[in-house]
């Protein structure tokens, strides 16, 4: 029961993801990104990961990609408007694809012989309770330092996104 | 090999992360528009999550899961001064093609 919710979550995340790449209109893409987004929040509730897969339905679906589509409504972005690459390019980009992925894959099956025994792990990994306490007690200098990234990027947005004073 | 909680063997989300972050690489190369390519940057972050978390729960270890919350963080940042420069690309050259940009190519 449970592989077919992730077969049906695996290809609907692949196929979104495909047509982001391949549908001509950005909107389009747009809007295939957020339901690959969700499918992936899908496997993140499988993997006992709740407050993950919240977490990464607003700020992917909620946040990110709602800038995306407000940027690309702004610039008014269409299918007409959309450049293309040549045909050769395509298909160079699709083998270069395809062959970063015969790669990655063959690591993985030599990896997959040497992985051997792993312990046993406990399904309340993912709570919130249990989250906190290590962002909290392990990760709390890179908590603090990533407020100031976000301080810096928003500082950056905004004076990149102003008006140009000659 | 040891199965994740519910039965899934942990190499199929190694191919399922693999096959998404191809997806994502394919696009960075296939596409001109400069803000289809951040997406498909934004689709190889989120492939290499899914596998973090995915190993999170294999081990049943919640580092991993921290890390995958920085890696939004970074995501977030790296979008917001992202779609900035886009919009500032656009408006300097009145287009978001990236063969435009080639002042910087070798």
């Amino acid at each position: 029961m449970v592989l077919y919710i992730f077969y049906a979550l695996s290809v609907i995340a692949m196929a979104c993801a495909l047509l982001v790449v391949f549908s001509k209109n950005p909107i389009h893409s747009v809007l295939y990104l957020i339901l690959t987004f969700f499918a992936i929040a899908g496997h993140y509730v499988l993997l006992n990961a709740q407050f993950l897969a919240v977490v990464h339905i607003i700020v992917y679906a909620g946040a990110i990609m709602v800038l995306f589509l407000f940027v690309i409504m702004l610039l008014n972005l269409n299918a007409e408007t959309e450049p293309h690459k040549n045909t050769l390019t395509k298909i160079m980009a699709t083998i270069s694809g395809g062959l970063l992925m015969v790669t990655l894959a063959g690591a993985f099956r030599v990896l997959e012989k040497n992985l051997g025994q792993v312990t046993v792990q406990n399904s309340n990994v993912g709570t919130i309770e249990n989250l906190g306490k290590v962002l909290f007690n392990d990760f709390l200098l890179p908590f603090e330092i990533s407020s100031v990234l976000f301080l810096s990027a928003m500082i950056g947005a905004v004076i990149l996104g102003k008006k140009q004073l000659n | 090999m040891k199965e994740v909680v519910q039965g899934i063997p942990l190499n199929y989300y190694l191919a399922l992360s693999t096959v998404l972050f191809s997806i994502g690489v394919l696009g960075v190369l296939f596409r001109r528009n400069a803000i289809i390519i951040l997406m498909c940057v934004e689709l190889m972050l989120n492939s290499v999550n899914l596998l973090l978390v995915a190993f999170s729960a294999f081990h049943g270890d919640a580092k991993a899961q921290v890390f995958v919350f920085f890696i939004m963080i970074v995501a977030a940042a790296e979008v917001a001064v992202g779609l900035a420069l886009m919009v500032l690309i656009y408006r300097n050259i009145k287009s978001l093609d990236i063969d435009f940009l080639n002042k910087l190519k070798w």
